[in-house]
């Protein structure tokens, strides 16, 4: 399987992303694109931009083995993972999941299952930034909730079917 | 070995990372933090709610009751919030 991960700074093309995971193949039937976006609003107050806090070295570790726990639990033919760090601001990109296999339900489950691990398992924090202040974001128990339910027999099934 | 420290952590504490070296008796994570925690009101500030500080050895995440010995890098941070 491909798997291409990427920690940067810079923006990325999710089209073009997509597109590079299944060049020349065939085998593909099902390709999940999910990108992550920075909002203008963050609970009703107008946000300046977003600072992404990384842990250089355990991001990578942590972010590849969510891509091998992914790929032994359903048969998928690619994936590729971007993260950025650094300042963004709104209406600029994220984080990029792409998933391809022969059929969607094994794509949309892996891109799913590896959005709710890299939120709650993948060292890096977000930052807010208000007209006059900065802020920590605080993380979220429902969060936690949709990473926990993988754990469960099963898991993940009640909402990724 | 060597501490680093992350988002609210680090700027609690002010600054990204030291060398340390613990007295003999600390032996697990929940140790280092009550140990830390006596350094300095920075140090207090930062550990005012242990259950809520996450930590990563040699970058893995671990347990508080997991053990310290033999680690080159202890890393003290917030819950993640990537993605």
């Amino acid at each position: 399987m491909t798997a291409t991960i990427r920690l940067q700074r810079e923006p990325f093309d999710a089209a073009a992303e997509a597109a590079e995971l299944r060049r020349g193949r065939t085998d593909i039937g099902a390709v999940v694109t999910f990108t992550g976006v920075c909002r203008a609003q963050e609970d009703g107050a107008p946000l300046v931009a977003m600072t992404l806090e990384h842990y250089p070295g355990m991001a990578e570790a942590e972010v590849c083995r969510h891509v091998e726990a992914a790929e032994q639990r359903w048969p998928l033919l690619g994936i590729t993972v971007i993260h950025r760090y650094g300042r963004l601001v709104p209406g600029e990109e994220i984080v990029l999941v792409v998933t391809a296999a022969a059929h969607r339900q094994d794509a949309f489950a892996a891109a799913e299952f590896l959005m709710d691990y890299l939120k709650t398992r993948a060292p890096f924090w977000k930052q807010v930034e208000y007209a006059d202040r900065a802020q920590w974001v605080d993380a979220k128990s429902s969060d936690d909730a949709l990473a926990d339910r993988w754990k469960r027999p099963g898991g993940g099934r009640e909402a990724a079917e | 070995m060597k501490l680093r420290y992350f988002a609210w952590v680090r700027e609690r504490i002010g600054k990204p990372e030291e060398e340390i070296e613990p007295p003999a008796g600390i032996a697990t994570v929940a140790d280092l933090i009550n140990w830390l925690s006596r350094r300095g009101e920075e140090y207090a500030h930062a550990f005012e709610n242990p259950k809520v500080i996450r930590a990563a050895i040699d970058r893995a995440h671990v347990k508080a009751d997991s053990a310290i010995s033999g680690a080159r890098e202890i890393a003290f941070f917030p819950p993640m919030t990537g993605g």
